[in-house]
This record gives C-alpha cells, sequence and structure tokens, in this order.
C-alpha cells in the first residue's frame, strides 16, 4: 500500500515533467526540438495507439481469452507494410491540402463538403468521447488500486472519484497550451508531440519493468510460470487460435477494424499524418512500430496468468494484474512505476485525442455556427476580434471535449470493460474506411455516395453497439436485446436479420461497413462527382509521394472573385501580416496569375485562399466563407463532363499524334543521317572510281605507247627497245599489284582471315621483307634499321600478308619523306607488351584529325591530295585489314624524325614448351 | 623549223613515251613535270601546242589551260587533254575552257600524232 500524499506528489512531478518536456520542445530551449526531426520519435509517437486499455484491459483480455487479445496488434502490423503505400499518400496530400484533421481529410476529398465535415465530426465526438472517458477512468482506478489497502474489485463505486476531476483538469491545462496554442490548426504540435513520444517511452518501460519483476522476482522465471499455470490448468485454451479463445469471425474482424483504427482514429490520424515531420520517417516506422507493439504485449500473457494464478476465481479484477500482482508481493517502487507507465498511456491517448476531437468540433460544428450568426464580412467587427473569437472558441472546444469525457464515465456502466469501449471506437472510425480509401484510389466515387455511406454505417455502428450499451447500463429499460425493438425480432441491435451467431462488435462491424461500402459504391455509381469534387478527386488522386505535387490538378475557371473581397476575409482570420506573406507566397508561385492592378481573382487563387484558410478552420469551413465574396459561373455537370471528356480525348489524340509525330520525325532524322552516309559514301565511290582510274590506266597508258612504239619503229636501237620493254614490265607489275590491293581490301571486308599464319622469328619476317623491298629503300633515302626486340621473339603471321603491309608503309614513307634530304626509319621495338613495327619518316606529318581517317579506304591525307603524292587511297586501309587480321592494330602519330610514324602492333607469339 | 610541243605530265615513263613519239615525227618536244612548270615555261617560251595533262600534283591541267586562254596573246598554243578521265563533263569542261582536242588515257600514238598533225597543218 502507499500513501495518497506520495502517490499525488509523484504523478504531480510527472504531469511537470511533461508540461516541462512540451514547454522545451515548443520554444525551441535547450536543443530538445532537434528529436523530432529523428524517424524513431515519430514511429514512438504513433505508440500513443497504446493506450491505458493496452496497459491494463490486454491483461485483463488476455487472463478470460489467451491470446484472443492479439488481433488489435496484428492489425496495426498489417497495416505498417501499406504504410509506405498508403501513409505517405496520406500525408502528402494533407500537407498540400493543409488539411487539419481525418474529417476535413474526407471533406477535402470530396469537393470540401460542409456536411461531409459536420457528419465525420460528430461521428468521431459520438465514438471517441467514452473512449476518452475510459482513459480517466483508469487513472484513477490504479490510483484507487493503488492507495486502498482492499482490493479495488470490491468496491465498484470507488473506482470513480475525484481523482479523474484532477486528471481531467490537468489534460484540459495541457490541451489548451499545447493543443490550442496557435490559431493555424495545420500547423505541427512539437511538444506535444514530444511529450508523447516520451510518454511511449515511460509507459514501455514500466510495462517491460512490472513483466520482468512478476516473472523473475515473484515467480522464479518463465517455466516456474507457465509450469505452475499448467498444473492449475490454467493455460488450457489460452493459446490456440481458434474458438476455444475467440471466434474466427471475431480474429478476423477485431483485426480489419485494427487495420482502419491505426491511420483513421482521430489521434492516429494527428500524430501519423498532420505531425508528421518528414515522409522518409515513414520508412522508420514500419518496422519500429510493430516492433514496440511486440515488446509492449510481451508480458501480457505471463502477468495474465500470474494474476490467475495469485487471485484464484475473481478475487481481483483482471484488468489491475499489473499493479495489484506488485503491489501485493511487497514491491511498491514498482506498482508505483506501473502507475505512472498507466499515466503515460492514458495521458497520450487523452491530450492528443483532445485535441483532433477539439479541433474538428470547432472547425467543423462551431465556426459555421459562428459565422451563420456573424457574418465575417460584416465590416463592423474588429479583425482581431475574428482571430481572438476563434481561438477562444478552439480553447473552449478542449474543455468541452474533456468535460463531456468525465461526465460520460460517471454514467456508463462498469459491466463494460476497458476493452469493448475502445472497440466501439474502433468500429466507430472504421466507418470512414470506405470513404477515405475508396476516395485515395478512385476518381469516380462521389459526394453522395461518401454522404450517404457513412450515416447509414454509423447508423448501424450506434443502434448495434451504442444502443445497447444504454440498455445495459439500465439507462433505458427494454427487451429490444432479447426480443428485438417492440416485438420486431429482425430488428434485434445484436442479431440484424436473425444473424445471431456472431459477438456484438463482429456483428456490429459486419452489418454496418458492409452496408456502408455497398451504398457507397452503389450512390457513387448513380449520382456522379459535381464539378468541385473533381477538382479534388484529382489533387488525391494524383498526388505524388516524393514531391507533395499534386500532378496537374483540374482548374476549371468555374468561379471569379473580387480580390479585395478575399483579401479582406483573410485579413480577418490571418491578421494584416500573415496575410500579406500568404499573397507573396502565391505570387512566387504563379508568377503574374494575379494581375497587380486587377481586381478580378482566378480560380487558383481562390484556392489558394481556401486552402490558406483550411489550414485555420478547416476546408468546408473555409469554402463557406469564400463562396460569399464567389460568384458561380454557371456550368452544368453535363458540360462539364463532356468539356472533361472532349479534353481528356483531345489529349490523348493529341499525345497519340505527338509520339507519332516523334516517331515520324526520329525516323526522318534516322534516314537523313542514312542518306548522309550514302552520299557521303557515293561520294568516296565517285573519289574512288576517279582514282583509281587514274592509277589503273596510267600504267596501262604507258604499256600501250611503248608497245605501239616498239611495234611501229622497227629500227628502233636495241638498248632502247630493251630500255621500253623494262618500262612495259614494270608497269605491269605495277598494274597487277594494284588489282591485287583493291581484290585483297574486298576480301578482309568480307571477313575473310588469312589460314596461313605459321610462327615468325620477327628477325627473320623483318630480313625478307627488306630485300622484296630493296627498290623502295635505298641509300638515296637514308633508310636506317632500328632492331631493340630479343631475336628470339616470334609471331604468329601470314607472311605474304604482313610483308604486304609493312611494304605498304614503307612505300608511303618513301612517298612522304622530305623530297630534298629524304630519311626513313623503321624501329623495331616491345611496346604493351606486343611486337611494334615502327615506320617514321621526316615529312610534313599527318594532322591529328587525320590520324584515324588514312586508314579509311579511298580516303588520303590532305597533304598526299594537295601536294599530288600518287596514291588509290588503298594503302593504309589493306594494312589495317591485314593488321587487325593478325589481332593486332595499326596507329598513325607524329615521328621524332619530324613526319609521321606508323606504328604496327603485334602479339608476341609465346613458346608453348 | 621543227614544230615545238610541250609535254605536261608527271608521269615519267608517259613522258618518255611522248617524247621519244614526237621526236620521231619530226617534233621538239619539251616537258614540264607539273602545272606551275608549265605555265613558267609557256609564259617565257613559244610553243604551237600543248598535250596537257588534267590530274596533276599542284595545279591541274584545267588550271594551266585557263592561264594559257587568259593571254592576251595572238599565237595562243594549240592544246590537247590528255586524261584518264572520260567523263562526259569532263570533256566539256576543257572544250569550254578552250581546249582544241581531248584524248583519253590509255591512247593510240597513232591516233595522237594523227591528231596533232592535223591540229598543226590546219594552221599551216
Amino acid at each position: 500500500m502507499l500513501q495518497p500524499w506520495l502517490v499525488i506528489l509523484v504523478s504531480a512531478v510527472y504531469f511537470l515533467l511533461l508540461f516541462t518536456i512540451a514547454y522545451l520542445v515548443d520554444n525551441k530551449k535547450l536543443g530538445l526540438d532537434r528529436f523530432l526531426k529523428l524517424p524513431f520519435v515519430y514511429a514512438l509517437s504513433l505508440g500513443v495507439y497504446c493506450t491505458a486499455w493496452t496497459f491494463y484491459g490486454s491483461v485483463g483480455r488476455a487472463a478470460s481469452s489467451g491470446i484472443g487479445f492479439l488481433p488489435i496488434y496484428i492489425g496495426p502490423t498489417l497495416m505498417a507494410l501499406l504504410w509506405v503505400v498508403i501513409l505517405k499518400r496520406m500525408i502528402s496530400i494533407s500537407r498540400n491540402q493543409r488539411i487539419t484533421t481525418i474529417s476535413d481529410f474526407v471533406a477535402s476529398r470530396y469537393g470540401k463538403s460542409s456536411r461531409l465535415a459536420k457528419l465525420v465530426s460528430v461521428v468521431c465526438v459520438v465514438g471517441i468521447i467514452p473512449y476518452i472517458g475510459l482513459q480517466l477512468k483508469a487513472v484513477s482506478g490504479s490510483f484507487h488500486v493503488l492507495v486502498s489497502t482492499e482490493t479495488a474489485m470490491a468496491e465498484h463505486g470507488g473506482l470513480f472519484s475525484d481523482t479523474a476531476f484532477y486528471t481531467t483538469i490537468a489534460m484540459i491545462l495541457f490541451g489548451i497550451l499545447f493543443g490550442a496554442r496557435h490559431l493555424d490548426s495545420s500547423k505541427r504540435h512539437e511538444g506535444l508531440v514530444a511529450a508523447v513520444a516520451f510518454e511511449s517511452v515511460v509507459k514501455l518501460v514500466a510495462f517491460l519493468v512490472a513483466g520482468i519483476s512478476i516473472v523473475w522476482f515473484i515467480f522464479n522465471g518463465p517455466i516456474d510460470l507457465f509450469s505452475q499455470a499448467a498444473e492449475k490448468g490454467i493455460t488450457d485454451g489460452l493459446f490456440t487460435f481458434g474458438e476455444a479463445t475467440i471466434t474466427y469471425s471475431e480474429w478476423f474482424w477485431l483485426t480489419l477494424i485494427s487495420m482502419f483504427a491505426i491511420l483513421l482514429l482521430p489521434r492516429q490520424f494527428q500524430v501519423a499524418v498532420i505531425e508528421n515531420i518528414s515522409v522518409r520517417h515513414v520508412d522508420t516506422a514500419v518496422w519500429l512500430f510493430p516492433l514496440y507493439l511486440l515488446l509492449i504485449n510481451l508480458f501480457v500473457i505471463p502477468i495474465a496468468l500470474a494474476g490467475l494464478i495469485l487471485f484464484p476465481a475473481g478475487t481481483v479484477d483482471a484488468d489491475t494484474f499489473v499493479i495489484t500482482i506488485p503491489l501485493m508481493h511487497d514491491m511498491p517502487a514498482v506498482a508505483m512505476l506501473v502507475f505512472i507507465g498507466g499515466i503515460s498511456a492514458a495521458t497520450s491517448m487523452v491530450i492528443v485525442a483532445v485535441v483532433a476531437i477539439s479541433t474538428m468540433l470547432s472547425n467543423d460544428l462551431f465556426v459555421p455556427a459562428l459565422l451563420k450568426w456573424k457574418s465575417p464580412k460584416s465590416q463592423n467587427l474588429p479583425d482581431e476580434s475574428i482571430q481572438s473569437q476563434l481561438l477562444f472558441i478552439k480553447r473552449l472546444s478542449v474543455v468541452l471535449v474533456l468535460l463531456a469525457s468525465y461526465f460520460f464515465i460517471s454514467f456508463i456502466n462498469q459491466e463494460y470493460s476497458l476493452v469493448s469501449i475502445g472497440l466501439i471506437s474502433f468500429a466507430a472510425v472504421a466507418q470512414f474506411a470506405p470513404a477515405i480509401f475508396g476516395g485515395m484510389f478512385f476518381k469516380k466515387v462521389s459526394e453522395t455516395g461518401a454522404f450517404a455511406g457513412i450515416i447509414s454505417g454509423s447508423l448501424i455502428w450506434f443502434y448495434t453497439l451504442v444502443w445497447p450499451t444504454f440498455e445495459l447500463s439500465g439507462i433505458f429499460a427494454t427487451t429490444a436485446l432479447d426480443y428485438g425493438p417492440a416485438g420486431i425480432w429482425w430488428l434485434n441491435p445484436h442479431a440484424l436479420f436473425g444473424l445471431n451467431s456472431l459477438d456484438p462488435v463482429s456483428h456490429s462491424v459486419f452489418w454496418s461497413l458492409s452496408i456502408n461500402s455497398f451504398i457507397f459504391a452503389f450512390i457513387s455509381i448513380i449520382r456522379k462527382p459535381k464539378i468541385p469534387e473533381i477538382a479534388q478527386a484529382e489533387l488525391f488522386t494524383s498526388i505524388d509521394i516524393e514531391t507533395g505535387n499534386s500532378g496537374q490538378g483540374l482548374t476549371m475557371d468555374y468561379r471569379t472573385a473580387a480580390k479585395d473581397e478575399l483579401l479582406q476575409i483573410l485579413t480577418r482570420f490571418l491578421g494584416e501580416q500573415k496575410t500579406q506573406k500568404a499573397l507573396s507566397d502565391f505570387n512566387l508561385g504563379h508568377d503574374s496569375t494575379l494581375q497587380k492592378d486587377s481586381n478580378e481573382a482566378n480560380e487558383a487563387f481562390i484556392q489558394y485562399a481556401e486552402s490558406v484558410l483550411g489550414g485555420i478552420i478547416g476546408a468546408a469551413s473555409a469554402r463557406e466563407i469564400v463562396s460569399s465574396a464567389v460568384s458561380e459561373r454557371p456550368i452544368h455537370l453535363e458540360n462539364v463532363m463532356v468539356l472533361l471528356d472532349e479534353t481528356r480525348q483531345a489529349l490523348e489524340y493529341s499525345r497519340a499524334l505527338e509520339s507519332k509525330t516523334a516517331e515520324l520525325n526520329k525516323t526522318t532524322d534516322r534516314l537523313t543521317v542514312a542518306n548522309e552516309k550514302l552520299k557521303e559514301l557515293d561520294l568516296l565511290k565517285d573519289e574512288f572510281m576517279y582514282t583509281v582510274t587514274h592509277e589503273l590506266k596510267t600504267p596501262l597508258t604507258s604499256i600501250r605507247a611503248f608497245s605501239e612504239l616498239i611495234k611501229d619503229h622497227p629500227e628502233m636501237d636495241p638498248e632502247k627497245k630493251n630500255h621500253f620493254l623494262g618500262i612495259i614490265t614494270s608497269e605491269t607489275d605495277r598494274l597487277s599489284r594494284l588489282i591485287t590491293q583493291i581484290l585483297e581490301l574486298q576480301k578482309f571486308e568480307q571477313g575473310f582471315t588469312s589460314k596461313n599464319k605459321q610462327a615468325l622469328y620477327i628477325f627473320d619476317f623483318i630480313d625478307k621483307t627488306l630485300q622484296a623491298a630493296h627498290g623502295l629503300i635505298h641509300e638515296k633515302n637514308n633508310f636506317e634499321l632500328q632492331l631493340d626486340v630479343d631475336r628470339n621473339t616470334k609471331i604468329l603471321a601470314d607472311n605474304d600478308f604482313l610483308e604486304q603491309a609493312v611494304l605498304n608503309l614503307l612505300s608511303n614513307a618513301t612517298k612522304f619523306a622530305n623530297k630534298e634530304n629524304p630519311r626513313i626509319l623503321l624501329h623495331l621495338c616491345i611496346d604493351q607488351n606486343m611486337v611494334c613495327i615502327a615506320i617514321h619518316d621526316n615529312g610534313e606529318g599527318l594532322a591529328e584529325e587525320e590520324r584515324e581517317l588514312v586508314f579509311k579506304k579511298f580516303s588520303r591525307g590532305k597533304f598526299a591530295v594537295e601536294s599530288g603524292v600518287s596514291g588509290s587511297g588503298i594503302g593504309l586501309a589493306v594494312v589495317k585489314a591485314i593488321a587487325e587480321d593478325h589481332k593486332g592494330l595499326v596507329t598513325a602519330g607524329d615521328s621524332h624524325l619530324g613526319g609521321a610514324c606508323f606504328k604496327m602492333h603485334l602479339p608476341i607469339l609465346k613458346d608453348i614448351s | 623549223m621543227a614544230a615545238t610541243i610541250l609535254i605536261v605530265d608527271d608521269e615519267p615513263n608517259i613522258v618518255i613515251s611522248l617524247e621519244f613519239l614526237l621526236a620521231q615525227h619530226g617534233f621538239k618536244p619539251y616537258v614540264s613535270r607539273n602545272g606551275e612548270q608549265a605555265i613558267d615555261f609557256i609564259d617565257s617560251n613559244a610553243t604551237d601546242l600543248i598535250l596537257l595533262d588534267v590530274m596533276m600534283p599542284g595545279k591541274s591541267g584545267f588550271d594551266v589551260l585557263q592561264h594559257i586562254r587568259k593571254k592576251a596573246t595572238s599565237d595562243q598554243p594549240k592544246v590537247v587533254m590528255l586524261t584518264a578521265r572520260g567523263r562526259e563533263q569532263d570533256i566539256k569542261k576543257g572544250t569550254d575552257l578552250g581546249a582544241d582536242a581531248y584524248i583519253t588515257k590509255p591512247f593510240s600514238t597513232r591516233e595522237l600524232i594523227k591528231l596533232i598533225k592535223s591540229l598543226l597543218s590546219i594552221e599551216h
């Protein structure tokens, strides 16, 4: 047992700590705000999912149905797998649209529908307030367990006392200070998030400490605990996935609504979407959050078993096992820590839920009422007064939500455990799932469909889950649960249409979600979206997760407004300074859209004004206010649809045309290039024919002339005759050499490769080649030979081809060497592990850009053409073909002699031995 | 006095054959190995006929022909183009520039002598 003053003191200190953390972060003191930039803090803040229900209720549920408490945690884990797709999208959309709450999200999607905003808000308020009350009850309940010597279960009435009220006051203070501080609800509440993340750590540590103390200090480890439980037959049926724990249908439906709850509960939407700093944090949360859930559930079963062993036959409420076990076993410090953990679980949920609910309440219900009462356009209202009124309304909402929760728990029947009330809330927010997820991925769903779906689902939920609680608590005494209302059996709230095989929650979720989805889909088909919805649908479905840009977005100029009237409205809500800033922000993004001198605001500016205003009072209210300054052009929906269809078709058509044109252009380009190449080739061919003809006809001319001369002049002296005959012979040789080369080049081009390659000593090869070149090289052109190669070096070569290649190079060198004082050098060396036959001359050399070109057939060096050195443009092409056939290469460069240097690299033949 | 004929060709063997041929028929042959040499010779010597190769290093036969026809002298030499080029546009170019005849390689020495004689005898 603990002294009440001590418990109150410790709690007060804990609250003070929370306030301090929130204050320091909000005011950017001590650098604590930097923690928020860490992804794991985001994952921890999602831990707001684990409320007092998890902290106390899981053990309670495990004590009665074993692992049946798990679906509540399996659902979120499954959903976490989809976060990368769904949550990131929701975050990007919300940032883009300055969305403030879940009701704002739904309303924004469906053309900023005011009635949808109101409906979702009402469902949230009705669905969540009991849940908040439940948390307050848990705090006061655990307080009483902690301070009373008697077991808490003995006095049901005592569970509810003023402790809950004090907690409520503390929460109101916290909510106003850190939740309703700014006017702009789309702004993040850093202090609040920091406090929530901190509380997530506290409750996890507290629960783990309790678990460890119970398992290892009260019992002798898990084996001892489980064997004791088995002896007493407690474990029977607690560990099977099946009807023994909870029914299969319960497994399914509870998992499903938990999947929705992790995103759609107002507090989850608040921390996961609105308070998110970076979409990248989601990537960490995807694994870290399920891990958190696993850790906090690790000791649920052991503690439940311990409780059942220690307090047999329901002497103690299983919901309080976590705190009663350490308390009864002389571990007051652990009990105290557990109590603080419970407070942290309860308060973190309360704070965030209250901020979210009160924002909805004020934006969707109170503000529209206020605006109806006092037109924002009326001139007699000072600007500051609207802003302070708004802030007042926001704070008032916080107070109202908490007080309502407080009063709720004074009415509720104690029979309803922590878990049941939580599940009722889950089932409530599940009604938004079809409209939200459908709206995020399908363009064609309509506001009418969403509204009808949610309202029918919610009514069924209310009738099948909420109404019975009134009856069970005895507020209304009817026999509906037994025989149906007024004896109509098929309207029995727990067995609609005679479906009595499901537990109440599964039954309610089955009917409400099925009918909700069906009506949503059916009405969306018969009632098409209206103009404003189409624009929003485009924004929601085409959002880009990485950039946050909403694709193309449809801007139909169907509204106009006077610019000064819009600015006046903005100034009312934002103040002069922020309005000016908003205006300049807009002008930055839409350079000349809003003409300075024109007083007409276009659709883009109206939308912008709406979104800025929406950040403060929600999208639906913002649209309502802006509409007072806006005049709509009469566009009929049919016309818009026709227009849209036409635009789309035209767009598709022009896209198709564009791609065709692009294709055609590409083909044309390719053809042009090919044509140019052909022309070039044709020119080259002409040039080739021309040079080849010349080269062939020149020796022919000599041969013919000399043979005619010899024939016509038999008197010619024999010496002269011999000379002429010699010329005929050499010209015939020249002719045949030329023809051979042309044919060889042709062969190599067609893929010929020599089969006559054999191992040759490079020395022998050079020796033979020089003998064959005796006509080319002689003392007159100062031929030099330099051998820097081992005499045993061998190559694999076709002697005839290679000889011809070297002869061609030598012949070129003699043609291009300096005329007055020619120098030619054949240098044999090893270079880059290859044999290198380098032939230098001291001529004009080759320009850089010609060094590759000269090896192309028919092309000749510029100097060769200009200086009229004869040649067919074939010699080097043949050299190249031969070098390549020998797995070598030939290159042209500068020579140290001042002219050109042609190097032929050939692989060295390694001796196999 | 024997008529003077200038042979303009860069191919030594062809020059040898032409020198011999012309000398055999009583002409006085002179030789230029390229266009520049030819122009130099023509500018300082009177020539009766020129055998002009088209494709030569440096100045081509056409260039030389142009140079000759530009001169304002009354005693313009006869010009016979000797070339491997047999295309019509080449022949037309030659005649447009003022060539008297056009002979494609390989040529017949007898035909050539006949042509030369006829060109020179018309004048006489």
